[in-house]
């Protein structure tokens, strides 16, 4: 039984919750401008908790089971970040508050900027972009205001290798760039002689994930950097991957330009269904200035008794503002508390056993999927979801079937590079047990893929719902419960 | 901690994979840069981690102790204790976006209902899943409205009295964007230019027109006629809204509004010093194509099950790439989930009472402060829960003398309008008692015999 909409199950007087009567004169509501009518549900309290309850049911997450999603790192979001953000005196304030109201705030966004510059290697942090595809809009902005203000406007190509993101593209797209693909090579990483072929005074730079969407390292970064800056370009670090580079390698240091982080993957907030994400970027010491703003800066410094004065500023030739006031605080605030319950030490064995248990799982799998890259990978790898002897099974179904033995599947149909492709990254909370379980699953799969295919061609049987008809939704396009002018 | 990993497992492991420690793991990397020291405080445990914080917010001065007169795009409401129990289920709060359509039913029936919830409250026909905040909404009606006219029309008019960051940010988003012009805004002209002046800007070079409703003053005004002349011209217009204030008024929808972007955080979302917050996007069905960000639709199963699934994904950047007209990805799930159960919850009955209490609590308080000698409120038509009051001192000067009786003050229109030195934005809403209006209007008062 479906569970009904909100709207099915209003009762015409129902109340959920009062509030008091004024305790002021009541004014006239002003003239013709009143609405006559609220199409909301009337509900009870009871109602809408049973329902957003039954609901929350249905779904699949990471307290219930492994979601080994590759590319969006599901680790386990500590309960403690959950408190942290509610805390009353965080909460409750308001952004436009005076600076010295809210310097318990500013002082921990400013420890956040250092943090993340430390664990980067970069010169400064703006925590303003809302999420990584906003990060990379930033990211790209800087690079344009940076190729503008030196007068190189003839940089018109944004070079993106073919394993990449969508948002890559997507998001130099809107910048104006003419996107250009930089091919593979046969071990995963970019095609050097291709990328030197492409280098010219017309590139903007490069936008480079390392990991990469396959799970490598990019075993050439010094030299595709070097032949990069070489041209005059710079080197956009997308941060989708750092989980498994935590204190084992600072971006800064091999020479990126500008990367964003995603506090949602990285850094433990939650996923929250969809978002909120949290993308800060941070810059290397030629692009501080164009950072976007304003971001908490020390005013007056403090003494051995007195804490510094905080303050928000905007950079010098800042791009601009790139979303209302100054990034998700709560988001930040979950981060700064995951950070600072792993310290530096924690930071190194976060990425040591997120790599540990995606090579785990790749050495027990990798005999029965195909690997295309089959090398030591880091936090995630690609394999193919087909067999040659078993040609109607897909990627797809076994990405169903995953779900009757209570998995998540893994990310699939990407990378576009590889045939199939089932991405997966275990993250460094799941213990050996799972992850043997996980394991044990997909044999399995692999042999009824060749004994009982009819099996993963109607899979999943055990989820609330079976196989939706999206081509349906598609043509129908039903987006919303009902229309008042229907009833 | 959150690393599960004994040492004996840690060790099966690496046999299994072949190798002899962790650190041949990452031979790929170039020696020269593997495992640089970090210079990050030491670990702290949960306990300590909590202490240290709670010590931390408690430097704030939070709106729990301060009586709160300040909005300017974020608001200070009641939030339902439900609300919270709701979001914080383990099952929304860490799930992922529900590419799985299977096991995301949940996260998906509640985007759904979200969509429907904000649709019939702004009267439009649709609602996408979400964007980050009411500023980048506002920004994506721009970038929606350039590719609508593929290019072509060059110019926006934006009015003064649009919230002065969503302006920021609309303009940093069309930076990239060749040849276009953003007019109507410019410092020189009256922040209180009316619609009828902005009116004769639109030309039919205009792309989209941008009004606030109530506007960034708090003040309200029919724009049917307004929308008639954007329509004759052939350019779309974009109301951005508040959504509390719509249980209370009439529709963008009625005035024939193509696009109603929005801050959501009232509808649930403690203020959070900025975020996150809820992009409201809503829109008529004719350009859903064309909009940016997720959107859920309702199909059903091979046995005719009713279920949802995302739809029209081929507009989006993880299959479009370069030709995707957004890069938008990750949105405000939880904070969406947060106002459909807000807005179930209030219902038709209870938004409404919160909506009039600000009004009327509004209006006391700015017939109380006009009545204060030095103080003027401006008042030339109608407002909802905000007024611009004209003080006989800089702004920040009455902030402190009201922050040392307890009183967060209103918005210093003067940051963002020359020539509103000297003018506050003051919101109240519900939580506002009527004492604390008496107490703001005798501290101000005082100020002034002082």
């Amino acid at each position: 039984m479906a569970e009904p909409t909100i709207y099915e199950i209003s009762s015409e007087g129902r109340i959920g919750v009062r509030f008091p009567e004024p305790d002021v004169p009541r004014t006239d509501l002003p003239a013709g401008l009143e609405r006559t009518t609220l199409p909301l549900p009337e509900v009870s309290e009871l109602d809408v908790v049973r329902h957003f309850t039954h609901l929350s049911q249905l779904n699949f997450s990471i307290d219930g089971g492994l979601y080994p999603l590759g590319s969006c790192t599901m680790k386990y979001n500590p309960k403690i970040n959950e408190d942290i953000a509610r805390l009353p005196g965080f909460a409750f304030t308001h952004p436009l508050q005076p600076a010295e109201t809210v310097q318990g705030n500013l002082a921990l966004m400013y420890e956040l900027q250092e943090y993340l510059k430390e664990i980067s290697g970069l010169a400064a942090v703006s925590l303003q972009p809302a999420a990584g595809a906003h990060g990379e809009f930033t990211g790209v902005m800087i690079i344009k205001a940076y190729h503008d203000a030196n007068g190189q406007t003839h940089r018109t190509k944004m070079l993106v290798p073919d394993s990449a993101h969508g948002t890559n593209p997507a998001t130099s797209a809107m910048r104006g760039y003419e996107v250009v693909s930089v091919p593979s090579d046969s071990r995963g990483n970019i095609d050097l002689a291709a990328l030197k072929e492409l280098c010219s005074d017309t590139v903007a730079g490069l936008m480079l994930t390392n990991p990469n969407t396959l799970g490598l390292f990019e075993e050439h970064v010094v030299e595709v950097l070097d032949l990069i800056h070489g041209c005059g370009g710079l080197v956009y670090g997308d941060g989708a991957n750092l989980n498994a580079l935590l204190g084992v390698a600072r971006p800064g240091d091999i020479g990126f330009d500008v990367m964003h982080f995603n506090l949602h993957k990285t850094f433990s907030t939650p996923h929250g269904g969809g978002g909120p994400g949290s993308g800060p970027v941070g810059v290397a010491e030629h692009l501080v200035d164009f950072l976007p703003g304003p971001n908490v800066v020390i005013a007056e410094e403090g003494s051995e008794d007195e804490a510094p004065l905080f303050d928000l500023a905007m950079p010098a030739q800042s791009i601009g503002r790139v979303k209302s006031f100054h990034g998700h605080f709560g988001m930040i605030l979950r981060a700064f508390t995951y950070i600072s319950m792993y310290g530096a030490e924690g930071m190194r064995q976060i990425a040591e056993h997120a790599v540990l248990n995606a090579n785990y799982l790749l050495a027990k799998l990798h005999k029965t999927y195909h690997v295309p890259y089959d090398r030591i990978c880091m936090h995630e790898f690609v394999m193919e979801g087909v067999f040659e002897d078993a040609p109607g099974v897909h990627a797809l179904d076994i990405a169903k079937r995953l779900m009757d033995y209570k998995f998540h599947p893994p990310t699939n149909y990407f990378p576009l590079i590889v045939h199939e492709a089932l991405m997966i990254e275990p993250t460094e909370t799941e213990n050996k047990q799972t992850l043997d379980q996980f394991a044990e699953a997909l044999i399995k799969i692999a042999e009824e893929a060749h004994t009982q295919p009819d099996l993963l061609h109607s899979a999943p049987h055990i989820t609330p719902i079976g196989r939706l008809d999206e081509v349906k939704a598609a043509k129908e396009l039903v987006l919303c419960c009902w229309y008042p002018e229907q009833d | 901690m959150f690393i599960p990993h004994t040492d004996s497992e840690r060790e099966e492991m690496l046999k299994e994979i072949g190798i002899g420690s962790l650190d041949e793991l990452f031979t790929a990397v170039p020696k020269e840069f593997r495992f640089p020291k970090l210079n990050l405080p030491p670990a702290l445990t949960e306990m300590e981690v909590l202490a240290e914080l709670t010590e931390l917010s408690s430097v704030n001065e939070s709106t729990r102790e301060l009586m709160c007169f300040l909005g300017a795009g974020a608001y200070n409401h009641y939030i339902p204790a439900a609300v919270d129990a709701i979001i914080q289920r383990g099952e929304f709060l860490t799930a992922y976006t529900p590419y799985q359509p299977e096991v995301s039913q949940g996260t998906l029936q509640a985007i759904f209902e979200y969509q429907s919830l904000i649709a019939l409250l702004t009267g439009m026909e649709v609602s996408n899943a979400s964007h980050y905040d009411g500023a980048t909404a506002a920004a994506e009606a721009a970038v929606l409205a350039y590719h609508h006219f593929r290019g072509k029309r060059s110019r926006i008019v934006l009015s003064p009295a649009v919230n002065p960051q969503y302006r920021a940010v609309l303009r940093t988003y069309m930076s990239g964007y060749a040849g276009l012009e953003i007019v109507g805004d410019e410092a020189a002209n009256s922040p209180f230019t009316t619609i009828e002046e902005l009116a004769k800007l639109v030309d039919v070079n205009t792309s989209l027109v941008v009004v606030q409703y109530p506007d960034f003053f708090g003040r309200i005004q029919d724009l049917t006629a307004f929308a008639q002349k954007v329509h004759e011209a052939g350019a779309l217009l974009t109301v951005v809204i508040n959504p509390t204030a719509l249980a209370l008024l009439k529709t963008p929808g009625e005035f024939g509004a193509d696009i109603v972007v929005g801050e959501g955080q009232p509808l649930g979302i403690p203020m959070s010093f900025g975020g996150p917050y809820l992009g409201l996007f809503a829109t008529k069905k004719e350009l859903v194509r064309k909009i940016a960000g997720r959107l859920v639709g309702e199909t059903e199963d091979a046995n005719g099950q009713r279920g949802y699934v995302l739809t029209l994904t081929a507009r989006e950047q993880h299959i479009r790439r370069e030709k995707a007209t957004s890069n938008i990805c990750t949105n405000q799930g939880l904070m969406a989930l947060a106002s459909a159960v807000y807005l179930s919850l209030l219902g038709k009955h209870g938004l409404r009472q919160v909506a009039e209490l600000c009004y009327h609590k509004a209006h006391y308080a700015a017939e109380k402060i006009g009545q204060i000698a030095g103080f003027e409120v401006h008042t030339d038509g109608p407002f909802f829960h905000e007024f611009v009051v004209k003080t006989p001192a800089p702004v920040a000067d009455i902030n402190l003398h009201l922050l040392d009786h307890g009183i967060l003050g209103g918005y210093d229109l003067g940051k963002d309008y020359p020539g509103l030195e000297n003018h506050m934005l003051i919101a109240v809403t519900e939580m506002n008692t009527r004492e604390e209006i008496d107490t703001l209007c005798e501290v101000l008062q005082e100020y002034n015999h002082g």
